[in-house]
């Protein structure tokens, strides 16, 4: 059994090392082709007709004239005359035609008639939703009466986290060709190439071998690019259709800002018991949320401080007519963290006591109390939190306003199921392959990192060959488990794939195969450099036998072997100043503690907690989705009032994340979700300690902020 | 597409005289080249470039002006592609990111900068981001820091990659002043 577990980190020789990303010139030269940029002979363009109204249903629909308007290839219905349509911009029929202005002229000529039904779109107020609102049940912890009766404090506080939408750059869609010879080839904007391909092929009823999926690069998912979709589908009836020529087949972006994936809202009425000195002693919540017509987004409160003795939790599911949640990074927990970290700061402030030191006092609450308290001390030092920290309320004359504060993150992580395959080629060359996908987290570099730390190499002697279904499976990228699952499936493939070759060489070298090690660009007898072979010339022993071994990352044997695992913990304290005379909350900095395991390339795994931070001063201040309550549609599915941070809006930005021996042992962590949970508390904490109230309502926008400074709910 | 507010569209008044509505031929000067292409006079350069002429390296986001991912140089000056109208693109030098990116098989130091500093992740951004990056120095050859970020307000990232396109566009001021532009 060859020995797969990492070397020892200060033996390291590329993994560990600030690398470039190797695709980095490809994607800022605009060469790099996403699906979205694929244009291929005798293409066809693809547009869709939306549903405009929050809840109808389907009466006629005639599509003669879309059918005969000059260019169309064909018309392909979704929501036949009887359907019910439950979100305002649900799909109603694709149109392939010549030339997107084509098909986007041809959808005009359907005529479709509906029979208008009531909406709720709404879900703030839970009075006014009525009958919309599914209680899950009461949970009970402990004696929350008693704690009640016995708390020294009590305090009390609504808070609210609106929906999102994930806004990927690159809209969602394919390029795809359904040929007479039943054979499809599909090129997606997708998080998941190996499991799309299996998905597709059931959508279409065809076997899954017919199946063939390609993708280079993808805008951006975080979550919502995970399966064909009914776009996806259609453009492969339409193709069909038109006798197999490629459809090409993307949202526009007023579509996209809609239906192609948001987060579930949260809001919640808790109650914080304490003793007088600030151990928390009672948590009562009355939460409900929106996870689109079918409910969902349940966030699980009290959030890291789990272990409070007394509880009492309440929640609801809201269905409204709007469009379904999808994932979305780390879902369900900033939303948590935010409610459960708001009510903690609360708790402090009527306390009078500083809330690090509340934070402090109950980590014995959480999971990881040796963890969460060098964090809150590391990023209280970052943060400079013993000279900017004042009272709540306490900042000063003027009109602006300066605060600090302090928002938590937890996470699974570890490596998804993952399949790499090496091949040694007599040239020396070597490639991996792995039907895996690059978020623009850098995947592709670190799996050559691995590949060459395993085989004696640099990165630049690998070709990484991910984003297609002719490659070994590999699973889809979500919960931050890419890097966990692809560094130890090629680890383990590499490993084989090298034992294979000491045993082609070992004759001669004159040593057993189990004698020998690849260092520096060298096949030789352990610790004796004298008797080696460059590994070309290695390489050139295999006469014409190509080495081509795999290598698999099972989840539930994972742990055992060391490579990877899951479970981290995470502080961020923003600084932020407010000017309450026009509510505008400006970012001064923060600070992100990240806990992580082994680091494979410290510039990309810093690049994901940046961007983590980045999304949440946006989700903190700007982002929301607004209904109308009115037309029961989204009223800004567009980019310039659906707003997104800018490069002047974040302020300042500092990274710590705990590399150390201890953590590397304990394998490959994934990174990507939990540097995005704590952003918005901390900055919803900061507020508050430097205006002196609490915004209830997340984004914290000069409206917002207005409003809790008059007193005023929005 | 979705559904229009107004249940009749406007409709439209075509001067006489004037082009279109169908297709007419024009010639579009693309990174120095003249090039021939058919387009409808309602088409945006962002959409002939990307599906006529297969320059996908500006990418169509927002589609309305807002995030700075459609980026091209317009005599010099950055624009977005999809305000400009194909046919009032005319006569105009035109320069895409494919026009410098890479020329004479050589990152441009800005393309250099943005690699080094890990200024991208998904990357579906970054082409503008480089493009609008160019024309800033191009004009502000010695930039401070919040120049830097006054400069680049008009582009948009999702995955947060500004912490590293603030020092890619500083490295590049450097490297250039050392290089081709000294």
């Amino acid at each position: 059994m060859p020995e797969y577990r990492w070397p020892e980190m200060s033996k390291r020789k590329v993994m560990g090392k600030r690398l470039n990303r190797l695709d980095g010139i490809e994607k800022a030269s605009g060469r790099a082709k996403y699906c979205s940029d694929i244009n291929k002979p005798g293409m066809l363009h693809g547009a869709t007709l939306v549903c405009p109204y929050a809840h109808a249903r389907v009466k006629s629909i005639d599509t003669s004239e879309a059918e005969k308007h000059p260019g169309v290839a064909g018309v392909h219905v979704v929501s036949p005359p009887g359907t019910e349509i439950y979100w305002a911009h649900c799909e109603v029929a694709f149109v392939a035609a010549e030339t997107e202005l084509a098909a986007r002229d041809a959808l005009k000529k359907i005529k479709v008639e509906y029979e208008v039904l009531p909406h709720v779109v709404h879900e703030a107020d839970l009075k006014k939703v009525q009958d919309r609102a599914k209680a899950a049940g009461e949970q009970i912890e402990g004696d929350p009466d008693q704690a009640l009766k016995e708390a020294a404090v009590v305090s009390e506080g609504f808070y609210g986290i609106p929906v999102l939408e994930h806004c990927c750059l690159e809209p969602h869609g394919s390029v795809v060709s359904w040929t007479p010879d039943n054979k499809v080839e599909f090129n997606p904007s997708t998080q998941a190439v190996t499991s799309i391909r299996g998905d597709m092929a059931r959508a279409l009823n065809v076997p899954a071998a017919n199946v063939h999926v390609h993708q280079d690069h993808i805008g951006g998912g975080f979550g919502s690019k995970f399966q064909p979709d009914r776009w996806g589908e259609a453009a492969a009836r339409l193709s069909k259709a038109a006798g197999g020529r490629p459809v090409k087949l993307f949202l526009e972006r007023n579509v996209e800002q809609v239906i192609a994936g948001c987060r579930p809202s949260a809001f919640a009425r808790i109650k914080l018991g304490a003793t007088k000195d600030g151990k928390i002693t009672l948590w009562e919540s009355q939460s409900w949320a929106t996870g689109g017509f079918t409910g969902g987004g349940s966030p699980p409160i009290p959030y890291v401080y789990t272990r409070i003795p007394n509880q009492r939790k309440n929640h609801s599911a809201v269905s409204t007519n709007t469009a379904p949640i999808r994932a979305w990074r780390a879902p369900n927990h900033q939303q948590a963290s935010y409610l459960t970290c708001a009510a903690m700061e609360d708790l402090a402030a009527k306390l009078k006591m500083d809330p690090l030191e509340l934070f402090l006092k109950n980590v014995d609450l959480t999971a990881r109390p040796d963890t969460y308290e060098r964090q809150l001390k590391k990023a209280a030092e970052l943060a400079e939190w013993k000279k900017l920290w004042h009272p709540r309320g306490d900042s000063g004359r003027g009109h602006l306003k300066r605060g600090l504060g302090i928002g938590v993150c937890t996470w699974g992580g570890a490596g998804h199921d993952s399949t790499a395959r090496c091949n040694i080629h007599p040239d020396g060359t070597v490639e991996v392959e792995l039907g895996s996908q690059d978020l623009g987290t850098g995947t592709r570099t670190i799996i050559a990192q691995v590949a060459a730390e395993s085989l004696g190499l640099q990165v630049n002697d690998i070709r990484v060959k991910i984003g297609d279904t002719n490659y070994p499976p590999s699973g889809t990228s979500g919960g931050s488990t890419t890097v966990g699952g692809v560094s130890s499936s090629t680890r383990k493939a590499t490993i084989n794939a090298l034992t294979k070759l000491f045993e082609e060489v070992a004759p001669a070298l004159g040593a057993p195969a189990t004698e020998l090690e690849a260092v520096d660009g060298k096949i030789q007898v352990k610790g004796n450099p004298a008797k080696s072979l460059t590994w070309k010339a290695a390489c050139a022993k295999l006469g014409v036998k190509t080495i081509s071994e795999t290598g698999q990352n099972i989840p539930r044997d994972a742990p055992k072997e060391g490579l990877n695992t899951g479970g981290v913990g995470g502080v961020q304290i923003a600084d932020v100043t407010v000017d309450v005379e026009t509510g505008v909350v400006k970012m001064n900095r923060i600070v992100a503690v990240q806990d992580c395991g082994t680091i494979i390339n410290p510039k990309t795994a810093e690049s994901q907690v940046y961007g983590a931070i980045i999304m949440s001063i946006c989700g903190a201040l700007m982002e929301e989705r607004i209904m109308d309550a009115v037309t029961g549609r989204m009223l800004n599915n567009e980019m310039e009032f659906y707003k997104l941070a800018g490069i002047k809006d974040i302020g300042e930005i500092v990274v710590h994340l705990e590399i150390d021996e201890i953590n590397d042992k304990r394998g490959v962590i994934g990174l990507g979700e939990p540097p995005a949970v704590g952003g918005i508390a901390a900055i919803a904490n900061a507020v508050a300690n430097a205006i002196g109230v609490r915004v209830p309502l997340v984004p914290m926008t000069p409206m917002n902020v207005l409003n809790a400074l008059s007193g005023r709910m929005s | 597409m979705a559904p229009a507010l107004l249940e009749q569209p406007a409709g439209a008044q075509t001067a006489p005289g004037v082009m279109g509505p169908g297709a007419v031929p024009i010639t579009l000067t693309i990174n120095g080249k003249p090039m021939k292409v058919s387009v409808e006079p309602r088409e945006t350069l962002l959409d002939v470039l990307r599906n006529k002429l297969d320059l996908t390296g500006a990418k169509r986001v927002c589609d309305r002006g807002t995030c700075g991912a459609c980026s091209v140089l317009v005599n010099g000056k950055v624009m977005y592609a999809c305000t400009i109208l194909a046919i009032d693109a005319q006569g105009k030098q035109i320069t895409t990111i494919e026009g410098f990116a890479l020329a004479g098989g050589r990152p441009h130091p800005v393309v250099q900068a943005f690699v080094n500093n890990d200024a991208q992740q998904c990357g579906y951004c970054t082409p503008g981001f480089v493009v609008a990056a160019k024309a800033f120095l191009d004009a502000n050859p010695n930039p401070t820091y919040e120049q830097v970020k006054d400069g680049l307000g008009g582009n948009l990232c999702r995955c947060g990659t500004y912490v590293g396109v603030r020092q890619a566009v500083l490295e590049a001021a450097k490297a250039m002043k050392g290089g081709r532009n000294a």
